[in-house]
């Protein structure tokens, strides 16, 4: 009746069986294939590199009026682009620019990537109300699993670097995006689609002229999270060997630098209101047809 | 008009639920809609449906809400696939196409407008009414030209760039309307296409639904839960219970011929001298005559107990005449071979067999006598008297007669 008083564990020896062997397994799976992974990965390493460098090797002023450029093409609003001109000028005088831009590039690049895979599984979750069901847990997973728990096959898959900081950050921030496409597709007006549907449009004319561009409000507002979601993974991406703001953040919990952990936070507070803004600004723009008859 | 059949519906049934076939033979069976949705949670979308819409026809499709006319209308098209019978287009049997050539078919033959216009909110109000050719493969700049055409004659010039939310209700409806025109196709698909809009701008798109159907002699379905709607656009309607059909018939069928008590109440409040013509309700003259002279004329008319006669020659009606007067005429000058002059001949009001009740009814009640129905060729077509006006106006006394 021990059962009663104290709670049927496990044993010791068949816990520590099931850890021992699931890890060798894995152990095992990773040294086979780590290589062959790892040159999957390639291509996006390259590019990746070659981004980063093109970032920190172009003159600062140039970087910067580029950003105001897209700033104001974006949002033709000239108080925002003057306020990313003065913060990027600020972020470099404390001499935060290589580290702005490398993380700039890996939150450009995670976004990207983002994009470029949760629509696709957003719209396929949309189309058939089996695949959310599969899918919607494995989110669900993603979402609230400590980003360290799935860190560490990561990193004993491909070592710490570069691409596990970028796979890592991707299945952080990704949810959204997915989330949102199929939200936003579902929510497309029924008797518009049906219009279009009587006029023989089909499926990939629905998607492109119809669902897609109808889902657009709400697919920019996850793409918005996304991106917010990433800059928020930066440190702990930072503890697998990725360069940028998440290091000096890094270093100084473990030296109690206050002063440079507040700075270097601050660079990336200002890099997520930058990006925060500027594609908040751009999806508005781009539903004005929504708006009624004001103009 | 030549009665080409253009649609064909045969023991079309709909069931929605999650196994439809299964209920399908309680449903053959007779079981009613609240009593196959109470055993088996399915609901009955349409029964045992069998019509025939013909080429250039207005075909209107009546029913309470719920009745079954949009998952009716939906069919034609195949935008809901029924869960038996089948539907024809001229010699295409709809059920029979694949993917791709129902795609086609849709293309092609038919358009449809909608209750809340459907219209793509981020395409500019050209582009939307250019849709149905852009999905159709045609290059830019024609279908940019058709569609600005169409757009100038729905009355929308300089519209062009604006987008939907820009415009009112009915300019948006409109807009619907000439996409559906924009494709060509042959068969126009209206459900409740201007049931969204106030009473006044509703009127108007219905003069201009009629005034382009003059030119175009589509075959248009139209649905509408209003009566007045349907008997004005109408030249037959077709009338929905519960998924059922309970009538099809000309206007005029339905209002004096209901075919039971549902339609019954449904043609109850409307307007009927607003729906009818005098030709709904004429009688044919009781006392035409053809005399020359008094005297014939006289002999003619003794035959009957009428104090009157509708006088009629060779060139049509002339007019009417009074026995009194004919009567004083011959006591007075005793000359019963005089001809019938103009002086005897008493010219009424005439009223034309196409004319609304509505507008005749003063004439009517000026009238101590019959008013003569006389066509555009001046032929004598029948009378219009008080009382039979009084019996199809008056719902009570055509009750009690
Ligand atoms: N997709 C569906 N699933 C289940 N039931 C449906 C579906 N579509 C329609 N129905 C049912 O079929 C019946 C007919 O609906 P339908 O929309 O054709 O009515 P309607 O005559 O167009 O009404 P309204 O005037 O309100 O538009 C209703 O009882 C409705 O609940
Ligand atoms: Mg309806």
């Amino acid at each position: 009746m021990s059962w009663l008083t104290d709670f049927p564990q496990l044993s010791r020896e068949t816990l520590v069986a099931i850890r021992q062997s699931l890890d060798s397994a894995y152990r095992d799976f990773s040294r086979e294939y780590g290589e062959v992974i790892e040159g999957f990965f390639d291509p996006l390493l390259a590019f990746l590199i070659w981004f980063e460098k093109l970032l920190i090797a172009a003159p600062w002023w140039l970087v910067i009026a580029i950003i105001v450029a897209i700033t104001q093409i974006a949002t033709r609003s000239w108080r925002l682009s003057a306020g990313v001109a003065v913060s990027l000028f600020l972020i470099g005088l404390f001499g935060m620019w290589e580290d702005t831009m490398s993380t700039l590039s890996i939150i450009t690049v995670c976004t990207l990537l983002s994009i470029v895979l949760g629509v696709p599984i957003g719209i396929l979750m949309a189309r058939s109300d089996r695949a959310q069901a599969i899918i919607t847990p494995i989110l669900d997973v993603m979402q609230t699993m400590p980003a360290f728990v799935y860190l560490i096959p990561v990193v004993m898959l491909l070592g710490i670097g570069k691409i596990p900081g970028v796979i890592a950050v991707v299945v952080y921030a990704i949810p959204p995006v997915i989330r949102l496409t199929n939200l936003g597709i579902r929510l497309v007006d029924r008797e518009v689609l049906e219009a279009a549907t009587s006029y023989g449009v089909s499926p990939w004319q629905k998607l492109i002229n119809v669902q897609l561009p109808l889902a657009m409000p709400n697919i920019m507002a996850g793409v918005n999270q996304t991106i917010m979601m990433a800059l928020a993974m930066v440190v702990i991406a930072s503890m697998i060997g990725v360069a940028g703001l998440g290091q000096p953040v890094l270093r100084s919990i473990t030296n109690q630098y206050f002063t440079l952990g507040l700075f270097n936070g601050l660079a990336i507070v200002a890099l997520a209101i930058i990006f925060d803004r500027v594609s908040q600004a751009y999806a508005k723009r781009s539903q004005r047809y929504m708006g009624g008859r004001s103009e | 008009m030549n009665k080409q059949v253009q649609i064909r519906i045969e023991k079309l049934f709909k069931i929605f639920g999650p196994t439809p076939a299964k209920v399908l033979p309680q449903v053959h069976e007779g079981k009613s809609k609240d009593q196959v949705l109470a055993d088996t949670g399915h609901t009955v979308g349409l029964k045992d449906i069998n019509l025939e819409i013909h080429r250039g026809e207005i075909f209107v499709i009546m029913g309470l809400s719920g009745s079954g006319k949009s998952t009716l209308i939906r069919h034609f098209n195949r935008i809901i696939d029924p869960t038996a019978g089948q539907i024809f287009c001229e010699d295409i049997d709809v059920m029979q196409l694949n993917t791709k050539q129902l795609r086609e078919f849709r293309r092609q033959k038919m358009a449809m407008v909608f209750q809340h216009f459907g219209l793509l909110p981020h395409y500019t109000v050209i582009d939307n009414v250019a849709f149905g050719l852009k999905t159709q493969g045609v290059d830019k700049k024609t279908r940019l030209a058709k569609a600005r055409q169409w757009l100038a004659d729905v009355g929308l010039n300089g519209y062009e760039e604006q987008y939907p939310s820009q415009l009112s209700g009915g300019q948006q409806q409109r807009v619907g309307l000439a996409r559906a025109l924009c494709t060509d196709a042959e068969i126009l698909l209206m459900d409740e296409a201007f049931s969204a809009l106030d009473p006044l701008i509703r009127s108007e798109m219905q003069d201009q639904l009629i005034q382009l159907q003059e030119k175009l002699h589509k075959t248009i379905v139209f649905i509408t839960h209003d009566l007045d709607e349907a008997l004005r656009l109408g030249d037959r309607i077709a009338i929905l219970r519960d998924g059922e059909l309970i009538q099809v018939g000309a206007p005029k069928d339905i209002l004096l011929n209901p075919a039971d008590d549902y339609v019954e109440a449904f043609v109850r409040d409307v307007n009927r001298a607003r729906a009818l013509t005098v030709e709904n309700v004429m009688k044919s003259p009781s006392n035409r005559i053809t005399a020359n002279t008094i005297g014939e004329a006289l002999q003619q008319m003794k035959a009957t107990p009428a104090v009157f006669a509708y006088l009629e020659n060779a060139d049509g009606y002339q007019g009417a005449v009074l026995k009194n007067t004919l009567e004083k005429i011959v006591r007075e000058t005793d000359d019963a071979d005089a001809p019938l002059c103009e002086k005897v001949i008493e010219d009424t009001v005439r009223v034309s067999p196409d004319a609304l009740l509505e507008e005749v009814i003063p004439d009517t009640l000026d009238q101590d006598y019959p008013l003569p129905v006389v066509d555009e060729e001046g032929n004598l077509k029948g009378e219009l008297s008080r009382s039979s006006l009084a019996q199809v106006l008056g719902t009570t006394t055509a009750n009690e007669t």
